[in-house]
């Protein structure tokens, strides 16, 4: 026995010996269930999308019994059941459906635009020290300002047309990309950055094949808050300045509705804009995920 | 047969004193130069320096109109003509007190959400859902229905503010109580804390970073959604302060539409040192204080 | 320590009088995943006694950090009862202070000092920051650490994180201190030093300690009294005696022999079901 209490530390409790003993024979027999699954009903309400169902359900009936139950004015808060047939009207018996493609046009070219340029610039600052230090100086000073704080200087430059439009976005989708895209290529570990160069990989092939995929997690992030800046400053521009571009997309929907206090309009025009907002960030994004982050389990 | 080289059997050695003297420095000191060349702010400030440099000629050479483009010293006389005489520091202060007021409220919904969310499954359920639904929802979007539910007025505002920050802020939180790991949550029943005192003492810290992120965005969202909202109605909306109507926004849409083009990237300057030094001195103090001392930030 | 030393004291002599410290009576844990209801244990009972260096030694799947886990409190048994001192365990609490395998145990907001402060306040082990000092110093002494009290976790190695958690564990002076693995995500050197600091720390005050662990060598080793588990669910296999074996034994025959009989016990039976749940430990 090589562990034994020091002396004159006889206080200190000793170990009780044992006998020891083994168990010959394991009855496996009288375990009923080692793993058995879960009831039916218990997995069903484990599904999370069964419960937030229930949950949107409840909100909505929540909103009609109000809006019936207490004669609420409907000029001031329609019920759902108006609403909700004043969107499906809208959409497909009137223009509504115009005015939101003519948005999402206008989307697709100011964010594709922007991610261009942040590409680009991005590009130059991995190349020279010059263009590293130029995008943090340009993004921490253009990054905290509103896109649409440039909406007047815009319809002066470039008149009151998509160009303005398209002109904000691409301001609203630069900066964000391109702020989190440079600070993910900067965090990229070493030890990958070796092993591409041992890989013999350099230029553009090192920033596609090494730099790009382990950034992607805070590239995707970027994306996300570029299309969040950029969906709200599109309605921000369209409700504000809609009225003289002409056509008029969504957030003119929404702001030639109230001011004809046509309520039902506005939420129906919510509703559009909600929906896709969801379609986008739920569908969209969370399948590029699903491919890339999630499936090299890289996710934050 | 091909020839597999075999192992060289060599004798073995041991080195008894190793010769410290004739290495030199084993580190020493960059000089001034290389010291200063490395610190970030000089090289981004004399990016900038370099910027206005090339603005000021630009305009001074070629007979760019002032309409387009003014001057860098004109943007600079009247950004000092209007805090001067015009009133702009109130106007940011009318700005700020709509800003900080929706915001700090918007806070405190979050904060209950959150807690309802972290304490029960339903509340979790409801959060989620709503968060699903009403954060890709701009703020911007529900002024016309607040304009109708609350007047012209600062309330209007303030209610698209709490939209704008309540979401973000309640969906980062919740995602980084939920992310807090198994271990640190044992540690911290192991040790006895309970309820409130556990999510305050363990839960919040440990999820920190993620809060922070959701500050962050609520504020970026908030920023945005006043610019916007007082772009438009600012004149109307937020007449508090002691003569000066109107918030930042409302000072450049004023001085467009009077072409006064100096004056609007005066205000855009403005909010491009408030965006900076919310962003760059509170959030970055807070971070300096908080995840990166303790090595959790995110990225 | 102070009422540990005490209770003992009185009792020192007779070895045979002395009273198990933690009884586990028949104990079956359950838990469950999105799909399934798991067995983890199925009516494991052993006794500890005080000064023991416990060991849970089994395979992946055998239970046994499961079991630890409800030994501290996290879980209820569906059957059986855990009795410390007398009393069900029924929550978490200081008097079982758990140390963990994961680095992330310490708290990254708090320096090597206070994280072991917050221990000490929080458990109600002391009333003033003064003497909670104190008492951190003291235990950051014992791990070697001293001149890093107020280093925060992120710059410490991971022997190190171990160290001030088995610390933080310790200065609380708990009824017993549950290790789940603690050495098992060092290097093996560090490893090596870790179970040799353990067993000085261990015979300055004797403290009670239940250690769980998949490495036979580890076990016999670390620990006085070796509870074999079977796996898939945990089982008992067999309680064997390792006070005799330490470092010193590592390598000769003795300590072969033991280390073979265990082994055989364990695999004999080609139970060894790594897929059981995956990811999890024990």
């Amino acid at each position: 026995m090589s562990i034994k209490p020091p002396a004159g530390k006889g206080l200190l409790p000793k170990l009780v010996i044992r006998p020891e003993y083994e168990v010959s024979d394991i009855a496996q027999a009288q375990i009923s269930d080692v793993a058995h699954k879960l009831s039916l009903a218990e997995r069903i309400w484990n599904i999370n999308g069964v419960r937030k169902a229930v949950i949107l359900l409840a909100l909505v009936a929540a909103w009609q019994a109000y809006t019936v139950g207490f004669d609420v004015e409907p000029l001031m808060l329609p019920s759902f059941s108006i609403s909700f047939m004043r969107l499906y009207n809208d959409l497909f018996y009137s223009d509504l459906i115009y005015k939101v493609w003519f948005s999402v046009k206008v989307l697709l070219i100011g964010y594709s635009a922007g991610l261009v340029l942040a590409a680009l610039l991005i590009l130059w600052a991995t190349a020279t020290r010059f263009g590293s230090d130029f995008i943090a100086m340009a993004t921490a000073m253009f990054n905290p300002l509103p896109a649409i704080a440039l909406l007047p200087l815009a319809m002066l430059w470039f008149g009151l047309g998509t160009a303005s439009l398209v002109f904000v976005l691409i301001h609203s989708v630069l900066w964000a990309v391109a702020l989190s895209t440079h600070s993910g290529f900067e965090n990229v570990s070493p030890t990958l950055r070796m092993i591409g160069r041992n890989y013999g990989l350099r230029g553009i092939f090192y920033v596609l094949k090494i730099l790009v995929p382990a950034a992607l997690p805070s590239i995707l992030a970027g994306m996300k808050i570029g299309w969040a800046f950029a969906w709200r400053t599109l309605i921000g521009a369209e409700l504000v300045f809609g009225a003289s571009s002409g056509s008029g997309g969504l957030g003119w929907y929404i702001f030639e509705s109230s001011q004809n206090i046509d309520t039902d309009a506005v939420f129906a025009g919510l509703f559009t804009v909600i929906l896709f907002g969801i379609v986008v960030e739920n569908v969209v994004f969370r399948n590029i995920e699903l491919r890339t982050v999630n499936r090299w389990g890289m996710q934050q | 047969m091909k020839n597999i080289p075999n192992v060289l059997v060599r004798s073995e050695f041991e080195a008894t004193e190793i010769a410290k003297a004739d290495i030199g420095d084993v580190a020493r000191k960059l000089t001034l130069f290389e010291r200063i060349i490395g610190m970030h702010s000089v090289r981004k400030l004399s990016i900038l320096v370099l910027v206005i440099v090339v603005w000021e000629a630009y305009t001074q050479l070629s007979s760019v109109s002032e309409l387009i483009l003014p001057k860098f010293s004109a943007t600079a006389q009247a950004l000092y003509q209007a805090v001067a005489s015009e009133q702009l520091l109130a106007m940011v202060w009318n700005s700020m007190t709509v800003l900080v007021t929706g915001y700090a409220i918007g806070l405190v919904i979050a904060t209950l959400l959150t807690t309802a969310a972290t304490m029960t499954r339903f509340g979790n359920d409801v959060l989620s859902t709503l968060t699903a639904m009403l954060n890709p929802l701009p703020a911007i979007a529900l002024l016309p229905l607040a304009l109708l539910w609350f007047g012209l007025g600062a309330d209007a505002i303030i209610f698209t503010l709490l939209h704008s920050v309540i979401w973000p802020v309640a969906l980062n939180a919740h995602v980084g109580f939920m992310s807090v790991s198994e271990t640190q949550r044992m540690v911290g029943q192991n040790y006895g804390l309970k309820g409130l005192v556990y999510v305050g003492k363990l839960l919040i810290p440990a999820a920190f970073p993620q809060i922070l992120m959701g500050l962050k965005i609520g504020w970026a969202y908030a920023w945005r959604t006043l610019i916007a909202a007082e772009l438009v109605f600012g004149g109307s909306i937020s007449d508090t302060s002691e003569g000066a109507s109107g918030g930042l926004g409302w000072f450049i849409f004023s001085n467009q539409m009077e072409l006064q083009i100096a004056h609007v990237f005066a205000g855009l300057f403005t909010v491009i040192l408030v965006g900076v030094f919310v962003e760059n001195v509170v959030f970055n103090a807070i971070e300096n204080r908080t995840v990166r001392r303790w090595g959790m930030q995110a990225q | 320590m102070a009422e540990r030393n005490g209770s003992a004291a009185g009792k020192k002599p007779a070895a045979a009088a002395t009273q198990p410290i933690l009884k586990v009576d028949g104990v079956t844990l359950q838990y469950k995943t999105k799909e399934h209801l798991i067995t983890a244990t199925y009516r494991v009972g052993f006794d500890v006694y005080p000064a023991d260096r416990f060991v849970l030694l089994g395979p992946s799947g055998c239970g046994k950090s499961t079991l630890l886990k409800g030994i501290a409190g996290y879980m209820k048994p569906v059957e059986g009862a855990i009795r410390l001192k007398g009393r069900e365990i029924s929550e978490p609490g200081p008097d079982r202070v758990m140390v963990f395998q994961e680095f992330d145990q310490l708290l990254p907001w708090k320096t090597v000092k206070q994280n072991i402060i917050f221990a000490l306040h929080n458990g109600g082990k002391t009333d003033t920051v003064a003497e909670a000092e104190e008492i951190a110093m003291e235990y950051i002494q014992k791990v070697k650490l001293t001149g890093f009290e107020d280093t925060f976790p992120h710059m410490l190695s991971g022997g190190m994180k171990q160290r001030v958690a088995i610390a933080r564990g310790m200065a609380m002076e708990p009824d017993v201190l549950l290790m789940d693995e603690p050495f098992a995500a060092l290097d093996a050197l560090t490893r090596l030093q870790m179970q040799k600091e353990l067993l000085q720390l261990w015979e300055d005050t004797h403290f009670t300690v239940l250690f769980v662990t998949h490495s036979i060598e580890e076990a016999l080793i670390v620990g006085s009294r070796i509870l074999v588990l079977s796996p898939h669910p945990g089982q008992v296999k067999a309680e064997l005696n390792a006070h005799h074996l330490n470092h010193d034994n590592v390598g000769d025959k003795k300590f072969a022999k033991v280390q073979q009989h265990i082994h055989d016990m364990l695999f004999a039976d080609r139970i060894l079901e790594e897929d059981v749940k995956p990811g999890a430990r024990g």
